[in-house]
C-alpha cells in the first residue's frame, strides 16, 4: 500500500520516536506492554509499516463485495439500520406475550425468545428434573397451546422471530409453523431464526441431549426442510457467544464458530446431497461483543472476510449470497459485574458500539440487571435505548466500516485471522470438529482459557471495575424482576388439561411414526409437524430422539 | 468404633469412610483391614481398560443396568491420574455411569493413581477387597485411561476387558505396551463407525497368531454401542460365560493366585518404603559411611537393612 | 504411617443448566492446590450428587447454580444429606444468587455461598480452614 520510499523514512522516524519516548514511559505508571481482552499482544504504536502487505482489493475492498470485510449489505446501515432485537422470555407464554407487545411499542424491530431450561433441554413442566425451573429463566413451552399463546396478536407474516433453541430446535419450530399455519400464513412469509446450534453446545454451553452424531443429522433435516419449504426462515444460528461465554479468547471464538460452520455445510452436502447454493444463503451467525473494543471490531471484520473464503474456495459456492456471513450480535454477558450494576451500561454501550462498528445485521444490548436476574422492565428500557442512542444521535452509522485502513484495526484483523486459521487447520487434521469435539479439543482449550483469565483477574493483571479494583463497600440496591413461583402449578395444570382433551390414540401414532422416521434417514421435519399439531407435548417428541439417538453426557475434560 | 461390622451389612457411609481411612494409611483402618481381608474373596473382578473416549465408563453404565436387572449388588473402582505438579486430581469418571445414582446397590469409588504406576493406584485392591466385604457380587476396576502402561487391571482381574474404537489406532500403541494379550474380551465400542470392520479384522488377525490350544478361552471380539446399549446384553453374557469357563476349568485359582502374588509383591514393596523411610537414622548414616569408605557394596548393605543373610 | 489426610471435595451442578465454566475453573483450582476433586459434571439430581459425595466420602460439596433454581437444590441436597446422616460434610455454593436469599442458604445448612466476584485463593483458603479432615 506504500512506497519503498515511504516505508523506509516511516521505519527511521519510528526508531527515533521510540527512542525519546521509551524514556518517558519508563517513568510512568502506564505499562508499557499491553494485550487485548484475550491476551493478543498489542503495541504501542502502529504505522504504515505494519499494513504494508495489505492489498485493498483482496483484504479490504467494498462493502457487499467479495470478500466482504467492509460488510454484506452494500448500503451498510444507510439502506438498512440493524434489527433491535431483544432477548426476552420468562413466565408462561402469556407473560412473555405480554413483554413483547410491550418491547414492540418501545421501538424494538425483531423478536427473540428466551426459553425455560426444561424447554430448553426437552422436559415437560410436570417432569421431575423440571421442578424449579418451570418459566425461570425464559418462558415455559410444552405444547403448541402455549406456542399459539406465545404468538397471539403478534402477525406471524410480518414478525421476525428469532428462538433461542438447540437440541428441541426441531420441536420449537414445528410448533411456530403450525401457530402460523392457524394464523392462516403461509409457511413461504414466515421469518425467523432458529438457533438450532447443537456442536457449540457440545462446545461450549452444555445443553444437549442427544449425541453429536444424531444430533447434527436433526440440524440437516432442519436445514432442508426449511430449504424447502420455510425459504424465509433461518435454520441454524451458528454461535460463537456461548463459546465466548464460556471463556474462549476471541480466536477460539470466531475459529471456532466458523468450524462449526463447516461442518454443518459439509453434512448437508454429504447427507442431503444438496448444493451448497440451495441451503448456504440461509445460514446465519450469532456473535459476541465483549469488552476489547477493537479486538471485537477486528474480529467481526475477519469473520466475513473468513466465511467468504470458506464458501468459494473450500465449498465452490457460486452464489455470492453463499459467501455472506451475516450475524446477530449480543454484548457479552461475562463481562457485566453484580457489583456496582450501573457500570455495566458503559459496559453494554461500548460493546454495542464495537458491534455496529463492526456491521452486525442485529443486536441485543444486555440490561444491567442480567448479571443478577432476568431483566427488568426498567433496565431492559435503558438498554434499548442504548441501541437507540448508538443508532440515531452520534453519528457512527453515516459511513460504511469507518475504522477501515486504520493501521492497528487492519493489523488486528489479519493477525486474529492468522490465529483463526490455525486453529480451523488443526480441527481439519484431527478430521472436522465432530471428531475434535470428542477428543475434547475444544472444550479444553476454553477451559484453559478461562482457567487463565479467573487466575489473570485474581493477580490483578486484568482488570474488572467494582470488582477487583475500584471496589466499594456500599451496596447498590436495585429492584430486580422475581418470576412467580405460582407459575409452576399453572402451567403443570394446564399441561395436564391438554393431555386429557387432545386426542391421545391419534398422537400416539404420529409418535410412532415420528419413531420411525427417526429410525430410517427420512426428514423428520414433516412428523414434527404432525404430532406438534395432535399436541403432543415437548417431552414426548423428545423422548422420542433420546430412545432411538440415546442420551449424551458431559464426558468432563480438563 | 468397628466400621467392618458396619461394612458388612452394607453400610454405604461406612464402607465409604474405610475406604477412605485405608487410601490415606490411617494405622486403624489398616488394622482394621486384617478382619475385612477374611471376609472377602466372594466378589468376581471384572477389569477394563481402554484410551481416553474409548467408552469405558458409558459401557460399564450399561453392563450395571444389565447385571442390576438379575439383582447383583455391583461394586466400581475408577481411577483417574493424579497430577504430578499439584498432587491433587480431577476424578470424572463417575459422571459417565450416573444413571444408577440413586442405586443403593450400586456403589461407584473413584480413586486418584496418586503415582502408582500400571494404571490401577495403591489403594486399589483394598477398595476392592471393602466392596467385597460389603457382598457386592461383580466389582469392576476400570483403570486410567492411557492407552499405554495400564497393565495390572489384568493382573488383578478374573475377566480383562481392552476397550477400543474404530478410528483411532490406539491398538497399535496398546500392543507394543502389552495390553493387547491380557484381553479375555475385547470389546469395539462406537461400532457404527467406519473402520471397525477393519479394526475387527486386525484383532482378528493377532489373535490367530497365537494358535487356539485346548482348554483355553479363546477371546472374543464383540462389537458395542454402549451409549445405546447396544452390544452390552451379549457383553454381559460372554463376561459370564468366561465366569463359568475359568470356574470349570478351575482357572479361577489361577487369577486368585496372580492377584494374590501381586498384592503381596505390592505389600513387600511398600513395607520395605516405609522400612526404610523410618528406620533408624543412624544405620542408615553408618551404612552410607561404610560405603564411602568401601568397607561394603551397596547390594550387601541393603540385605543388612532388611535384615538377610548375604547371598552366595 | 502417612497420617496426612488428603482432602476430597466433590464439585457438582444441580438442575437442567449446563453453564460449567465456573465449576470447571473451581474444580482445577482445587485441583491445582493438592485436592482430590470428584467431578460429577452438569444436570445432576440432588439424589445424585447427595449419593455421590457419601460414596466418595468427601470433605466438602461444592455447588453451581445459575438458573435461579437454587434454593429448591441446594436446599434438597441439604435435606438429603441429613436424611442420609451425612451432614456433616461441609457445603458450599455458588452462581446467580441474589444476596437475599444467602441467609435462607445458611438456614438450610450450606456454610458458605461465594457470590461472583470471589477469587480462588480465596475459596481455596476458605476450605483449607472451614473442613474437617476425618
Amino acid at each position: 500500500m506504500f512506497t519503498v520510499k515511504t516505508l523506509d523514512q516511516v521505519r527511521k522516524e519510528m526508531e527515533k520516536w521510540l527512542v525519546e519516548i521509551r524514556k518517558v514511559l519508563n517513568h510512568s505508571q502506564t505499562r508499557p506492554e499491553s494485550s487485548t481482552v484475550s491476551n493478543l499482544d498489542i503495541k504501542l504504536i502502529y504505522t504504515p509499516e505494519d499494513i504494508k502487505d495489505l492489498d485493498f482489493k483482496t483484504n479490504i475492498g467494498y462493502p457487499g463485495l467479495y470478500p466482504f470485510t467492509r460488510g454484506v449489505q452494500a448500503t451498510g446501515y444507510r439502506g438498512r439500520l440493524w434489527t433491535l432485537r431483544m432477548f426476552s422470555g420468562f413466565g408462561t407464554a402469556s407473560d412473555t406475550n405480554h413483554r413483547w407487545q410491550q418491547l414492540l411499542k418501545y421501538g424494538e424491530t425483531g423478536l427473540s425468545t428466551a426459553f425455560d431450561f426444561p424447554t430448553l433441554m426437552g422436559y415437560d413442566s410436570d417432569s421431575l428434573r423440571a421442578h424449579a425451573e418451570v418459566g425461570k429463566c425464559g418462558v415455559v413451552i410444552d405444547t403448541l397451546a402455549d406456542m399459539e399463546v406465545l404468538t397471539k396478536g403478534i402477525p406471524l407474516d410480518q414478525a421476525s422471530t428469532s428462538m433461542t433453541i438447540n437440541p428441541p430446535a426441531s420441536v420449537l419450530w414445528a410448533m411456530y409453523l403450525m401457530a402460523a399455519k392457524k394464523q392462516g400464513v403461509g409457511w413461504e412469509k414466515v421469518n425467523g431464526t432458529i438457533q438450532n446450534d447443537m456442536l457449540k453446545e457440545f462446545i461450549a454451553q452444555k445443553t444437549f441431549m442427544c449425541p453429536p452424531e444424531p444430533s447434527i443429522r436433526l440440524i440437516s433435516d432442519t436445514i432442508e426442510f426449511g430449504t424447502k419449504h420455510v425459504p424465509r426462515w433461518n435454520t441454524v444460528s451458528i454461535s460463537g457467544y456461548h463459546i465466548r461465554e464460556a471463556g474462549a479468547t476471541a480466536v477460539q471464538e470466531l475459529a471456532f464458530t466458523l468450524a462449526n460452520g463447516i461442518a454443518y455445510v459439509q453434512d448437508v452436502i454429504n447427507r442431503k446431497k444438496m448444493d451448497v447454493d440451495a441451503f448456504a444463503p440461509r445460514l446465519s451467525f450469532f456473535f459476541n461483543s465483549h469488552i476489547d473494543f477493537f479486538e471485537e471490531i477486528a474480529k467481526f471484520r475477519v469473520a466475513r472476510r473468513m466465511w467468504a473464503k470458506i464458501m468459494k474456495q473450500r465449498f465452490k459456492a457460486k452464489n455470492p449470497r453463499s459467501w455472506w456471513l451475516r450475524f446477530h450480535t449480543q454484548t457479552a454477558g461475562c463481562s457485566l459485574t453484580a457489583q456496582q450494576p450501573f457500570n455495566n451500561v458503559i459496559r453494554t454501550t461500548t460493546e454495542a458500539l464495537a458491534a455496529v462498528l463492526g456491521g452486525t445485521q442485529s443486536l441485543h444490548t444486555n440490561s444491567l440487571d442480567e448479571v443478577l436476574a432476568l431483566p427488568s422492565d426498567f433496565a431492559v428500557n435503558i438498554a434499548l435505548r442504548t441501541q437507540q442512542v448508538i443508532a440515531e444521535e452520534i453519528g457512527v452509522i453515516n459511513t460504511i466500516d469507518p475504522l477501515a485502513g486504520s493501521y492497528f484495526v487492519e493489523t488486528l484483523t489479519n493477525e486474529i485471522e492468522e490465529k483463526a486459521w490455525e486453529y480451523i487447520e488443526k480441527i481439519d487434521k484431527m478430521g472436522g470438529m465432530l471428531a475434535a469435539i470428542e477428543r475434547g479439543f475444544p472444550q479444553l482449550e476454553i477451559a484453559n482459557s478461562a482457567y487463565k483469565f479467573q487466575q489473570q483477574l485474581d493477580s490483578g493483571e486484568k482488570v474488572m471495575i467494582g470488582v477487583n479494583k475500584y471496589r466499594s463497600s456500599e451496596e447498590t440496591l436495585i429492584e430486580t424482576l422475581k418470576v412467580d413461583e405460582g407459575v409452576e402449578a399453572e402451567q403443570v395444570k394446564r399441561l395436564k388439561e391438554i393431555r386429557r382433551v387432545r386426542d391421545n390414540r391419534k398422537v400416539k401414532q404420529e409418535l410412532a411414526n415420528l419413531r420411525a422416521a427417526c429410525q430410517s434417514n427420512q426428514n423428520v421435519m414433516p412428523y414434527v409437524i404432525q404430532a406438534v399439531g395432535e399436541y403432543a407435548t415437548e417431552q414426548e417428541i423428545c423422548d422420542v430422539y433420546r430412545e432411538v439417538f440415546g442420551e449424551y453426557r458431559d464426558p468432563g475434560f480438563f | 468404633m468397628k466400621l467392618l461390622n458396619r461394612v458388612l451389612k452394607g453400610d454405604v457411609r461406612a464402607a465409604a469412610q474405610l475406604i477412605r481411612s485405608l487410601e490415606d494409611d490411617v494405622p486403624e483402618a489398616v488394622a482394621e483391614l486384617k478382619d475385612v481381608y477374611l471376609h472377602t474373596g466372594q466378589a468376581y473382578i471384572v477389569g477394563i481398560a481402554g484410551a481416553p473416549g474409548a467408552g469405558k465408563s458409558t459401557i460399564l453404565e450399561s453392563l450395571i443396568d444389565i447385571f442390576r436387572k438379575g439383582n447383583m449388588k455391583i461394586g466400581v473402582v475408577a481411577i483417574d491420574p493424579t497430577s504430578p505438579l499439584s498432587g491433587g486430581a480431577i476424578l470424572g469418571d463417575r459422571l459417565r455411569m450416573q444413571r444408577q445414582g440413586a442405586d443403593e446397590d450400586v456403589f461407584i469409588r473413584s480413586l486418584a493413581s496418586r503415582g502408582w504406576k500400571g494404571g490401577l493406584s495403591k489403594a486399589t485392591m483394598n477398595t476392592v477387597h471393602v466392596l467385597d466385604a460389603m457382598g457386592k457380587d461383580i466389582i469392576f476396576v476400570e483403570a486410567v485411561g492411557s492407552g499405554q502402561g495400564e497393565v495390572d487391571f489384568a493382573r488383578i482381574a478374573d475377566t480383562s476387558i481392552v476397550t477400543l474404537i474404530p478410528g483411532l489406532g490406539d491398538e497399535i500403541q496398546m500392543m507394543k505396551a502389552g495390553i493387547m494379550e491380557m484381553a479375555d474380551i475385547f470389546v469395539i465400542n462406537k461400532a457404527e463407525r467406519e473402520g471397525s470392520d477393519n479394526l475387527r479384522m486386525s484383532l482378528e488377525a493377532m489373535l490367530s497368531m497365537t494358535p487356539h490350544q485346548p482348554n483355553t478361552w479363546q477371546p472374543n471380539i464383540l462389537l458395542t454401542e454402549a451409549i445405546l446399549n447396544k452390544g452390552t446384553e451379549q457383553l454381559a453374557k460372554v463376561i459370564l460365560r468366561h465366569k463359568d469357563f475359568l470356574i470349570s476349568s478351575n482357572k479361577i485359582e489361577k487369577c486368585r493366585r496372580r492377584r494374590a502374588e501381586l498384592e503381596l509383591t505390592a505389600a513387600i514393596e511398600s513395607t520395605l518404603h516405609h522400612h526404610l523411610e523410618t528406620m533408624s537414622g543412624c544405620l542408615l548414616v553408618k551404612l552410607i559411611d561404610d560405603l564411602v569408605l568401601r568397607k561394603t557394596d551397596p547390594k550387601s548393605a541393603a540385605l543388612k537393612v532388611i535384615n538377610l543373610p548375604e547371598q552366595k | 504411617m502417612n497420617l496426612e489426610r488428603k482432602a476430597r471435595v466433590l464439585i457438582a451442578k444441580p438442575g437442567l443448566d449446563g453453564h460449567d465454566r465456573g465449576v470447571k475453573i473451581i474444580a482445577r483450582a482445587y485441583r491445582d492446590a493438592g485436592f482430590e476433586v470428584i467431578y460429577t459434571g452438569v444436570h445432576q439430581t440432588p439424589e445424585q450428587i447427595v449419593n455421590a459425595a457419601i460414596q466418595e466420602d468427601v470433605d466438602l460439596v461444592g455447588l453451581s447454580c445459575l438458573s435461579g433454581a437454587h434454593l429448591y437444590l441446594f436446599s434438597e441436597v441439604m435435606r438429603q444429606l441429613r436424611e442420609r446422616g451425612a451432614d456433616d460434610i461441609t457445603v458450599i455454593g455458588g452462581g446467580i444468587i441474589p444476596k437475599e436469599d444467602v441467609p435462607k442458604l445458611r438456614e438450610a445448612g450450606m456454610k458458605e455461598v461465594f457470590l461472583p466476584g470471589t477469587s480462588l485463593a480465596q475459596i481455596i483458603t476458605w476450605t483449607r480452614e472451614n473442613i474437617k479432615l476425618k
